[in-house]
């Protein structure tokens, strides 16, 4: 399936999703040294985004979040992509200070978890 | 969204990597807010300094932008997680202070005056009427828009620190008059005679409001430091943003369309001081959350002169206001009672929970929900009584 998107931050990666379908916040709700997702009540508790598609439908909590992205990525266990339904003012410039590629206006359950996903600027393909 | 050539070049890195980074993120926000082009704005407030909330990420991205970036506007800055000159007396630990200094140390090579205030409208940074500002920092943000008239979004760290290296920021939300127009009234039934009466007023209109515009009736007079902790309260309980309270506020006319109101009446003024009153005695008194104005130290001295503090009393304020505080004569006496000026710094920022101490005792409904979210137990109470609570012996 093909799907297009709003470009957030440009880029091209490739990985199998994860998917919430829940909002999710950084900051507090991920480990920023292991990628672990540590959120009580998150769908996704347990299981790391290193290396993954992060697809969930926005973005919430303290805009510390952003920082969270940054310090994944400098640790080497961030996404290797994001895509979200409606992207926010956390994950947008947390995607952005970390060169994470990130689309978003994306139908997002029409993804399934575990999927491997091309990302290449808008588009994604899986 | 339009960009002039110069910003075109500005996202291209023709200006250098920091410039090109700022860009980017403003770029982003006016793209995913829909802005149709960036407004040049006349200051800059960044609010992510306390080391405790950015950690080694924050100011490793903070060195990253020192590199090459340089502030374009007058930036002023947040409060950091300790005095910057008197932390060792504070109790913080060194390994949290030398990342502390590193992390002003940054945004001094950006250019950013380290102010370390949350008031940054009472220490020189005095936007007017119709100004395009970019501002972190809920409490200045409610402040800047309601009391003065400024224009700004609520801005993260990062945002408001791209808008400072650009000179720019997305021209929607409250940049925009449409957006500044009220989206639900209160009817102040309740008689608010302190500032601390607002601060509760404004914490429990706040859950209501959500990121809504109240549009406050039934207030006949407001001080400086009654709006400054109702807009506190209001940003921390809620996501407010703005306010207008009628006959007083520069835009309180934007309120012509009957919206469904609420009342504040005496019944829920008790209600929201029993929410924000937790059990226990205090082992920690501290005031100044939004900073301390001058008339509060003025008060401060009245109440603590010939006395003694008996626990752990913080006046938090700015290097500024303490400034006209030792020329008035304020600061010797509050300074001979015991109690400590806790400058650059707050309860909410320093890591309090850290120090040892179990419930703290302020006048400040923001520091109470800070302070909970950190796991102390909370006292709210007026600025006198924080006083009679610091001197209690026993």
């Amino acid at each position: 399936m093909k799907l297009k998107g709003r470009v957030i931050f440009e880029g091209k990666a490739e990985g199998l999703a994860l998917v919430s379908s829940t909002a999710m916040s950084f900051y507090g709700g991920v480990d920023p040294d292991t990628g672990e997702i540590v959120e009580l009540g998150s769908d996704l508790a347990g299981q790391s985004v290193k290396g993954k598609v992060l697809v969930f439908p926005y973005g919430k909590g303290s805009t510390v979040g952003s920082y969270v992205l940054y310090r994944l990525a400098k640790n080497g266990v961030a996404p290797c992509a994001i895509v979200n339904a409606k992207c926010e003012t956390i994950v947008a410039v947390g995607a952005i200070i970390s060169e994470i590629p990130c689309v978003d206006m994306v139908d997002v359950r029409k993804i399934r978890p575990g999927v491997r996903i091309r990302v290449d600027g808008a588009t994604l393909e899986f | 969204m339009h960009l002039t050539r110069d910003e075109e070049g500005m996202l291209a890195g023709e200006q250098g990597h920091a410039t090109q980074k700022a860009m980017q993120i403003l770029v982003a926000l006016g793209k995913i807010y829909s802005a149709e082009r960036l407004v040049r704005v006349s200051s800059v407030q960044v609010s992510g300094v306390s080391y405790k909330n950015l950690g080694d990420a924050g100011l490793e991205f903070l060195n990253e932008l020192a590199r090459d970036g340089k502030a374009r506007v007058k930036t002023t800055l947040n409060p950091a997680g300790m005095s910057l000159t008197d932390w060792k007396t504070q109790g913080i630990d060194s390994g949290f202070a030398e990342k502390q200094l590193q992390v002003i140390d940054a945004y001094g090579k950006l250019g950013v005056e380290i102010t370390c205030t949350c008031t940054p409208y009472l220490a020189g940074n005095e936007p007017s009427f119709g100004q395009h500002i970019a501002w972190g920092e809920s409490s200045a943000v409610a402040y800047a828009n309601s009391v003065i008239g400024a224009r700004t979004n609520r801005e993260g760290g990062p945002s408001a620190l791209a808008a400072s290296l650009t000179g720019r920021t997305p021209l929607y939300g409250l940049h925009i008059r449409e957006n500044r127009v009220p989206t639900i009234a209160v009817d102040v039934e309740a008689r608010l005679s302190l500032p601390e009466d607002f601060a509760a007023m404004g914490y429990s209109v706040g859950r209501e409001a959500k990121d809504g515009i109240p549009y406050f009736t039934g207030i006949p007079r407001a001080g400086l430091e009654d709006l400054k902790t109702l807009s506190a309260a209001l940003a921390s309980s809620g996501g407010v943003a703005m306010f207008h309270v009628e006959g007083l506020t520069p835009e309180f006319g934007l309120g012509t369309k009957k919206l469904e109101a609420l009342t504040f009446t005496r019944k829920e003024l008790a209600e929201a001081d029993a929410l924000l009153n937790d059990e226990g005695t205090p082992d920690f008194v501290s005031v100044g959350c939004p900073h301390c104005s001058l008339k509060e130290l003025a008060t401060l001295a009245r109440l603590l002169s010939g006395r003694q503090v008996r626990r752990e009393f913080w006046v938090c304020c700015s290097r500024e206001i303490k400034r006209q505080g030792d020329v008035a004569g304020y600061s010797r006496v509050i300074e001979a009672s015991g109690a400590k000026f806790a400058l650059d710094t707050c309860m909410v920022v320093a890591p309090v929970e850290e120090l040892g101490y179990r419930v703290v005792a302020t006048n400040s409904a923001k520091a109470c929900h800070y302070l909970r979210n950190a796991g102390l137990k909370v006292r709210f109470m007026p600025l006198e009584e924080c006083v009679g609570e610091a001197t209690r012996s026993g």
